[in-house]
């Protein structure tokens, strides 16, 4: 089980119900045909790529941002793969004004490294010296244009130049359900303006999950933007990609498989990582963790039309990810692992941490959450109050102002969210440094919201006490403690089941 | 007048007549108080012809003025207590002389205050005599004490001003502040000298009196004082006046009025007190059943008043002593036993907030308690000394200034022991049998109102009940479980620091924002397109410069830049700003302070305005630059895209910089009185100086002593927990982009 920045064997009372993820599909044997494939016969109302291409016109090709896969793939990245194919298609074509763009919204910058482990030397070396790489920047007015507002009342701004291009090609990775679609340009292009429209706790807390797109409001305020992005006269090429869930390289195998399946290899790397891990000094073992690279294989690409790709790529998500799950269950347990969307080369600070477990893995279900309502949610973490000040200093501020006063979501997006949000020094670091924009850490608060309105409690085993306790959870030192904790809530023996993830699973809950 | 009122009617002496009084208080006084303000080191008190004229309405004349520390310059304690009395006589012949002239009667009685102790250390009963008619007097000749005392004075100001001791006292500045500056050292070292001057006359004054057999100055002083009045002034003189003398002996806090407990001034035994309680001070010296004369000032008042009721004695100076050790004795043994009760019941706490537990009291001999004293306070310095040269920062530069603060404390404890020592093993008693006659002559109801006889003291009550309730009450000490003292102090500071009405907020950078320095940039700037096989020699480089770096920084910042500096020479300008993002993003903000960076933007929420001074580079600032209002930092020269290695101006550091805050503030029409600085290190002094609420962030040992010494907010600001920069400050090579490297490797800077 993963406890932060390691891992070691958990052993859960009798009875327990663990879900493991499903077995990774096998990779594509030729992913670069596949891809060239696709881009030739595209899904939905959508020309040939090729036949969308001609000289002259302006190009902007947007991916995902350094959140996407996670771990971060093995070279090459299925970016680097769709892009050059891309590319290729409009060098045959003449066409010579093109741009790239990260989808940052308002995410980190990502560093020079980052960008030429997504896009490969050649691309980069290509682009980035005569200024055609370009990171979106979510405020910088004059980069950003505001193409109406939805029957909802949601102003839609996104970036220009993908906007006022001939044609816009989003390249995409769908790790899990909820990306992709109309999400990749109204959210990954989009300024705080418009964001808060859906980043905000009512939506989150009516997104049921996250996953699950027609119960998801966050999903449904992604698609009415889209179509007005659509109508707005804005084309765009949507690819698509699904990649298999083999996340863990050779050494690390062990990890994704069931217990008792391991053989005598997986045993001894385990017994000597574990230990080695928690031998080694902490920065040490955190850059060897965040050393590891994926050997996600690409499993599908869809291009085309944005909402026909995407119901095709959904459909391959859940093949690969979800698993049928038999009930609910009163107490849920996961071991939080060192990594999340946000932390990638970085720190997995405390703010984190409640996303990640309440977040994201809560969140990974489809029709019922896989405890039920009034359960209570166990996770392992360390939860340090540690902070990376180059990536996050609004968390700082957030962990030491605001969660001190309070961790409502409500209160604090009316008393304190606008203040992060416009404040200079934040704007400052995330357009010129490698910041989260100030506003991020409530978005990652308001990502909890369904959770903590659904459960009754959160514990964090092996958690830092006070940090876990300003998080208004509660900390507990051993499994047991834990359940005595929970006693309360869901009595001496409460059924419990075990999220055994990474890698990632699609809980089908009945 | 309106000093009067501001330094004395304000006193909480007053306070309960403010309040039996009310709203006519203040015209009470006005109407019935006048103050001339008189000087008793000059002649006629420096009064003017209206002080004279106004001295010549008075009836009766009480002059009290004195210097008591018993470790008084010698020729201040000369000017003051010896010739002090016979100026005040001198000045009230006059006056009389005015008003006799008027047809008026003018003082008719001056009652001079002494002390008891002017009998000096004899064993044996000391009666109510003037001077000289007892047998153990040495015969001296005042008149030559004073020459004496005057001449010690301007020898040792010239001898202060030559080698060595100049030398000295400057070569300590300079270590005490290090790159501050040579004015602000220049500061130090002239209130070095003069320090040193005033401990020699200390000390001399010492020897002297011990020499005469006084314990100390005061009592010295003032017996001479006596006999230089009455020499002067008293019946057999030129010019007579009616003089009494009354003498308390060690004068206490009040019994009764005007409220139990009260007392201007030092408290019997305070330090020696406290430092026994919060167990720094294991013993004290003396004989169990020793006496301790005290007496509560309220009954020397009365006292004081009854003399000048009964008038003066028709051809005789007469004496009063004051004093409880024959009537009512106070013995040592008891105080003692009284005080560890006193505080096993109510104890300190240390700073962990636990209880300091008395030790028993033995009561071994004077030298022994000395003896300890010196070995600790020796091995405090010791220790002091060796915490101050090593550079450390921050929280364990805060314990070096706190073992100064207990060698000051044991300090002052080995000089209280030095003079309530010889005070205690002084065996003389002092008779009271006139001030009780006077006393006894009373009626019944002004025995109560006058009350001036000891016998009336319980000492039990007055020690536990009075005394050490008000001595704990005053004394900075923790009488509570618990951080709370301590926090508090922080809050107050803070609130101070970001009171909405400060006007300007002005701040360091290096180790005050954050922890790099001007080594750490240049060397990731070097390094930053340095290929892997000259990087080895790059750093080797470095190090081998690193001690005498190190060196030239301590002695003189300035310096230190403009050498250092010079390594930049030839640097692509263009490349370096482009560089200077990522130095930011990498790693100047992975290695900056959190709870720093919070403070200034909390400084500008709160509409401060907000400055950044520092001797960085303005390549390096650039990116910082939007945190604050303001940017003042150093600059090289540029020819043809290239660094000269040279600086365009003086660099905003050391005494520059209060310069350049100063004119800045000016500009800008803010007031520095309200302005916050924070800053680091003893070489900002200037800066911190310069403005009214300076901070000392993470201070190195010498600035945490100053900043304790002064009771400046210290703040104490870390890397973010689980910091993630890399441990050398070098940037990355990039193979794909190779970038140009301008320096020579292995050699030294062109």
């Amino acid at each position: 089980m993963w406890k932060g920045e390691g891992f070691g064997l958990q052993r859960l009372p009798t009875g327990s119900r663990v879900i493991y993820a499903p077995e990774p599909f096998d990779a594509l044997e030729d992913p670069e045909s596949a891809i060239r494939h696709a881009l030739e016969n595209p899904t939905g109302d959508s020309d040939p790529l090729s036949a969308q291409l001609r000289a002259g016109m302006r190009l902007t090709i947007c991916f995902d941002d350094i959140s996407l896969p996670l771990p971060p793939m093995e070279a090459p990245d299925v970016r680097q793969m769709v892009i050059e194919a891309v590319l290729d298609l409009a060098a045959e074509a003449g066409v010579d004004d093109v741009v790239l763009i990260a989808a940052l919204a308002l995410h980190r910058r990502m560093t020079e490294p980052e960008l030429r482990h997504a896009l490969g030397n050649r691309v980069y070396d290509a682009f980035a010296p005569s200024g055609s790489l370009l990171q979106h920047d979510a405020e910088d007015p004059t980069q950003l244009v505001h193409l109406g507002v939805t029957e909802k009342g949601e102003d839609v701004e996104i970036n220009k130049r993908a906007a006022e291009s001939d044609l816009l090609v989003y390249v995409n990775i769908n790790l899990v359900a909820m990306d992709g679609g109309h999400k990749s340009v109204a959210t990954g292009l989009a300024s705080y303006k418009s964001l808060r429209h859906h980043h905000n706790p009512a939506t989150m807390r009516h997104s049921k999950s996250f996953m699950d797109a027609p119960s998801s409001e966050l999903h449904s305020a992604n698609w009415r933007m889209g179509r007005l992005i659509k109508d707005a006269g804005v084309k765009i090429f949507q690819i698509e990609t699904t990649l298999n869930t083999n996340t863990f390289p050779d050494s690390f195998q062990f990890l994704q498989k069931r217990e008792w399946e391991w053989n005598l290899k997986d045993r001894v790397t385990f017994a000597a990582s574990s230990r080695a891990m928690n031998a080694a000094p902490r920065k040490v073992t955190r850059q060897i963790l965040q050393g590891i690279k994926a050997p996600h294989a690409l499993r599908s690409v869809y291009a085309g039309e944005v909402e026909a790709v995407h119901a095709n790529i959904l459909e391959d998500v859940w093949a690969q990810q979800g698993v049928a799950v038999e009930g609910q269950t009163d107490i849920v347990t996961m071991g939080l692992p060192y990594i999340s969307p946000y932390n990638v080369n970085s720190i997995m600070n405390p703010i984190l941490v409640a996303c990640l477990g309440l977040g994201y893995f809560f969140n990974l279900y489809r029709g019922k959450p896989v405890v039920r309502e009034g359960g209570v949610a166990i996770l392992f973490h360390p939860t340090r109050p540690e902070f990376h000040p180059g990536h996050h200093p609004s968390y700082i501020d957030f962990f030491e102002q605001v969660l001190t006063e309070t961790t409502d979501a409500v209160v604090m997006s009316e008393k304190f969210e606008e203040a992060f949000a416009t404040d200079p020094w934040y704007i400052h670091l995330y357009r010129t440094g490698h910041a989260y924009h100030g506003v991020h850490p409530f978005y990652m608060w308001y990502w909890c919201t369904h959770a903590l309105s659904h459960l009754s409690k959160v514990i964090i085993v092996g958690g830092d006490p006070a940090t876990v306790r300003r998080l208004g959870f509660h900390p507990a030192s051993t499994l047991d403690d834990a359940l005595e904790i929970a006693q309360d809530v869901v009595g001496i023996a409460p059924s419990i089941t075990h999220l055994h993830t990474p890698p990632l699973l699609l809980a089908d809950v009945s | 007048m309106d000093r009067a009122l501001k330094e004395i009617i304000r006193n909480d002496c007053f306070d309960r007549l403010r309040s039996e009084l009310g709203d006519s208080f203040s015209e009470q006084i006005r109407s019935r108080v006048s103050a001339v303000a008189g000087d008793v080191t000059s002649e006629m008190l420096g009064l003017d012809d209206a002080g004279l004229d106004e001295l010549s309405t008075c009836d009766t004349v009480v002059h009290s003025a004195a210097a008591v520390s018993f470790d008084s310059p010698l020729d201040q304690a000369v000017e003051i207590n010896l010739l002090g009395p016979s100026r005040v006589a001198a000045a009230v012949t006059e006056a009389r002389t005015r008003a006799e002239a008027d047809g008026r009667t003018g003082p008719s009685h001056m009652i001079a205050v002494s002390t008891c102790y002017v009998a000096s250390t004899f064993q044996g009963e000391a009666r109510e005599h003037l001077l000289g008619e007892n047998r153990f007097d040495v015969a001296v000749d005042w008149r030559h004490e004073v020459t004496a005392a005057r001449r010690l004075r301007d020898d040792l100001e010239a001898e202060s001003r030559r080698s060595p001791i100049q030398d000295e006292v400057t070569k300590r500045a300079r270590r005490e502040l290090g790159a501050a500056g040579s004015h602000v050292v220049a500061i130090r070292a002239e209130k070095l000298r003069e320090e040193w001057v005033r401990q020699q006359l200390v000390d001399a004054g010492t020897t002297r009196s011990r020499a005469l057999g006084w314990p100390d100055a005061y009592p010295y002083t003032k017996a001479l004082g006596e006999r230089a009045l009455v020499e002067a002034h008293g019946p057999k003189s030129t010019a007579p006046l009616p003089i009494s003398i009354v003498r308390p002996s060690i004068i206490e806090s009040a019994v009764s009025e005007p409220t139990p407990g009260w007392i201007r001034g030092f408290r019997m035994a305070e330090p020696i007190i406290v430092s026994y309680a919060r167990g720094l001070l294991r013993e004290f010296p003396g004989v169990p059943e020793g006496i301790v004369d005290v007496i509560p000032v309220d009954m020397v008042v009365a006292d004081i008043l009854v003399v000048a009721a009964h008038g003066p004695e028709p051809e005789e100076v007469a004496v009063y002593q004051v004093a409880s050790g024959v009537r009512n004795p106070l013995r040592y043994g008891r105080l003692v036993e009284l005080v560890q009760a006193w505080f096993t019941e109510r104890p300190l706490y240390d700073d962990q907030g636990q209880p300091i537990s008395v030790p028993a009291w033995s009561f071994p001999g004077r030298g022994r308690v000395q003896r300890q004293l010196k070995r600790a306070t020796a091995g405090i310095d010791a220790v002091e000394k060796i915490l101050t040269s090593l550079p450390l920062r921050g929280k364990r530069a805060a314990l070096s200034s706190d073992l100064e603060e207990r060698s000051v404390m044991a300090k002052r404890a080995l000089g209280y022991v030095e003079l309530y020592g010889s005070y205690t093993e002084t065996e003389a008693r002092y008779r009271i049998d006139r001030t009780l006659a006077l006393f006894d002559a009373l009626d019944d109801d002004d025995k109560i109102l006058f009350a001036c006889d000891p016998a009336t003291i319980d000492w039990d009550r007055y020690v536990s009940e009075i005394h050490l309730p008000s001595i704990v009450r005053h004394a900075r000490v923790r009488t509570a479980p618990g951080t709370q003292v301590m926090a508090d102090r922080q809050e107050r500071g803070r609130k101070a620091v970001l009171a909405p009405e400060r006007q300007l907020a002005v701040f360091d950078l290096e180790n005050t924002l954050m922890a790099s320095n001007v080594v750490d940039t240049f060397a990731w700037f070097a390094s930053r397109h340095l290929p892997k096989g000259a990087r080895a020699s790059f750093i080797a480089e470095l190090l081998r410069d690193g001690p005498q770096l190190l060196a030239l920084d301590r002695r003189d910042r300035g310096d230190f830049l403009r050498t250092f500096y010079l390594r930049y020479e030839g640097a692509p300008v263009e490349q370096l700003r482009a560089d200077s993002w990522e130095l930011f993003a990498e790693q100047l903000l992975l290695r900056s302070y959190p709870e720093g960076i919070a403070r200034v933007r909390e400084h500008r929420r709160l509409g401060h305005r907000t400055l950044l001074i520092t001797g960085a580079l303005d390549v390096v600032i650039e990116p910082f630059a939007p945190l604050f209002d303001d940017v003042i930092c150093a600059k090289l020269g540029q020819v043809d895209g290239r660094f000269t290695g040279r600086m365009e101006e003086l660099p905003p550091i050391g005494e520059a910089r209060a310069n350049v805050l100063e004119e800045y503030a000016e500009t800008h029409g803010l007031r520095l009185a309200d302005s916050v600085a924070y800053a680091d290190s003893a070489s900002d002094l200037a800066l911190l100086e310069a403005v009214g609420f300076p901070v000392a962030v993470n201070p190195e040992a010498r600035l945490a002593t100053i900043a304790r010494r002064r009771g400046w907010l210290v703040e104490h600001w870390d890397r973010a927990k689980g910091g993630a920069s890399r441990s050398l400050p070098l940037g990355r090579f990039d193979e794909a982009r190779p970038g140009a490297p301008w320096r020579q490797i292995g050699g030294s800077p062109r």
